[in-house]
């Protein structure tokens, strides 16, 4: 076995060990240096595994414990996984630069430590979400990325935040106790928790006709357990309370990343376990795809009238969850391609969003009303064209990342034999609401200058995170066609 | 039909147990209600999974008699996910109260529409 194939657990094992140093290791500043690096190693780690995994164009089931299957447990990855390990975790590593001064001012210096422990366990938890062949791991993982996000909102100690969090953590305990019960009905069903073994059962049962009905249970149950998590409509209410009264970089971290995490455990779900005949035999694409429609159209509605610049945002995710919904609701290989891209260019938007916004309201006295920041870009120019970049992207304009997923929705959808009209109409809806709200939220922030602005410090960690995160945006939108060929080859070899 | 109610008694409990815990955690205002009924719902679960595991006149899956013979023992992995389960569901209940406790000494309530309302009394 060459070396490389150790490194997506290596990687896991060193955020995990990362988070149990980190809680007994003092000091603030050494506390998120750490932090930072791993996230930073883990992203170099998983590219370089990317590279060496896309040049031998073959995916691996890494056996833990050298327990063999059925009885071990394990970790799959190929290409995709490779692509959204090294994505995740330098995103995590960017967030973590790009709010690293609002992080210091929001959270108290004695507990920053501990913040650290939940920023790696929420990489370590979406790690383990992308890469694991088990059901019963995956549950276990939610359940830990659900007690470190919901400590990420708090964090920042305030009245607000306590009450978004114990929001939070409510919602996704429904959808984590959904999830749990529909992997216990197909452990009861098919007697195994590896997803191949899983997935060999599922086709005998489904040929034979056997359980049909507890299996559209499980695939119904599951489905909605991770939609109330990753925010599907109308399981949204708790997002934009969470993300919007956070600190920048958990803002940018959940909003970026956490959610991403169970639509990416949703799609190895579908392709892996039930296949996608199975998920259209039982219409659950249907659902799904109404589901992330509605989620399309009201996520921007709401976030239209927001006042306040974070909320904004996270209604924006709503509406953008919304299209990795409705792309998985296509029911074919290439909407879930396309919903794969989605993750990739909204996972680098919005933390450049955030990040950009976090800067811009330091201008402001950190007040986040979109009145507030009127003509703050000219305190901080770069954060200015960071959300520039950001907005004209989700607007979804050629050359940017969103564009690029609209071309690849429309095509899946244009190549597909169904719900053509129905994807092109939403799509062009939501790029008119899209556009209702980012163009005066930009307008806004580069107008007239404000006499009263405060001068802004600049934050060296900030620019940096903004230029990566900006470039990322704009690789994706002009070099898209390899990133997804990968992606579609990654979901062949699944 | 009532055979196949006999049959299924743990998956129905289970079931009714589970809804109610559902529908208790969406609607409750209570918080700690709720953190109770999210131990209903976990229980359920592990309730279901328990019955799958066991088999009627067999034994638990501990070799102590040097009888390897694997026809004498209950399936372990169920048992195995239970106690994996509890550990989960009694580390999020640990930090729903705590989270829970700090609500309860900010705002003086645990009821979510009192909760709502102070908020919004002092500007937030």
């Amino acid at each position: 076995m060459p070396f490389a194939w150790n490194l997506p657990y290596l990687s896991v094992f060193l955020t995990m060990t990362a988070a149990i140093l980190l809680s007994v290791l003092p000091g603030a500043r050494r506390a998120w240096l750490l932090t930072a690096g791993v996230s930073a190693c883990v992203a170099v780690m998983s590219l370089c595994f990317l590279v060496f995994i896309v040049r031998s164009d073959a995916s691996y089931a890494f056996t833990m414990g050298k327990f063999p299957a059925p009885f071990g447990n394990e970790i799959r990855f190929g290409p995709l996984q490779g692509l959204f390990a090294s994505v995740f975790a330098a995103v995590m590593c960017l967030s973590l630069l790009g709010g690293r001064t609002e992080l210091f001012e929001d959270v108290d210096e004695k507990k920053m430590g501990l913040a650290c422990v939940m920023f790696n366990m929420v990489l370590a938890s979406l790690l383990i979400l992308t890469y694991t062949n088990d059901a019963f791991t995956a549950y276990v993982f939610i359940e830990i990325s659900t007690i470190a996000a919901c400590a990420l909102v708090m964090i920042r100690d305030s009245g607000p935040t306590l009450v978004a969090t114990i929001r939070y953590l409510f919602m996704s305990l429904l959808g984590s106790g959904l999830f749990l019960f529909s992997v216990i009905l197909l452990y009861a069903v098919t007697g195994h928790l590896l997803m191949p073994q899983l997935a060999e059962s599922v086709a005998a049962l489904m040929a034979g006709g056997q359980y049909t009905k507890v299996l559209a249970l499980v695939l119904a149950m599951m489905t909605a357990g991770l939609g109330v998590k990753s925010a599907m409509f109308p399981f949204h209410r708790w997002l934009p309370d969470a993300h919007g009264s956070a600190t920048t970089t958990s803002s940018a971290v959940l909003s970026g990343l956490v959610v991403k995490g169970y639509a990416v455990l949703l799609i190895t779900m579908f392709c892996r376990v039930f296949t996608l005949e199975t998920v259209r035999a039982f219409h659950i694409h249907d659902a799904v795809f109404a589901l992330g429609f509605c989620g399309m159209i009201l996520g921007s509605v709401m976030a239209l009238r927001e006042t306040h610049a974070k909320r904004m945002l996270a209604y924006s995710s709503v509406a953008q969850l919304g299209y990795v919904f409705m792309g998985i609701g296509l029911g074919t290989p290439a909407g879930i391609a396309a919903a794969c891209f989605q993750i990739l260019a909204h996972a680098f938007t919005k933390p450049l969003l955030f990040v950009s916004v976090g800067r811009l309201a330091s201008a402001a006295h950190h007040d986040k009303q979109l009145r507030a920041l009127r003509g703050s870009a000219w305190s901080c120019p770069l954060a200015g064209f960071g959300f520039g970049i950001g907005a004209l992207s989700m607007v979804g304009i050629p050359l940017f990342g969103g564009f690029a997923a609209k071309v690849n929705f429309s095509s899946s959808a244009i190549f597909g034999d169904e719900k053509v009209a129905l994807t092109l109409f939403v799509l062009a809806l939501s790029s008119v609401l899209n556009a209702l709200y980012y163009i005066p939220a930009l307008i806004n922030i580069w107008s007239d200058r404000n006499p009263g602005a405060k001068r802004v410090e600049a934050d060296p960690y900030a620019a940096a995170a903004i230029v990566v995160l900006a470039c990322g945006v704009l690789f994706l939108g002009v070099r898209f066609t390899p990133v997804m060929e990968l992606i579609v080859r990654g979901l062949e070899l699944m | 039909m009532l055979s196949l109610i006999i049959e299924n008694r743990f998956a129905i409990t289970a079931a009714i147990l589970f809804v109610t815990g559902f529908v208790n955690m969406m609607l409750h205002p209570n918080l700690i209600k709720k953190i109770v009924s999210f131990n209903i719902m976990d229980s359920a679960a592990f309730l279901m999974l328990a019955s799958r595991g066991m088999i009627a006149g067999r034994i638990a899956a501990i070799l102590t008699d040097g009888g390897a013979d694997v026809s004498r023992y209950v399936n372990p992995i169920p048992a195995g996910l239970v106690l994996t389960g509890i550990v989960v569901s009694v580390s999020v209940s640990a930090f729903s109260l705590a989270l829970v406790q700090r609500i309860y000494g900010t705002y003086g309530t645990v009821d979510m529409r009192e909760l709502l309302e102070a908020m919004k009394k002092r500007g937030e």
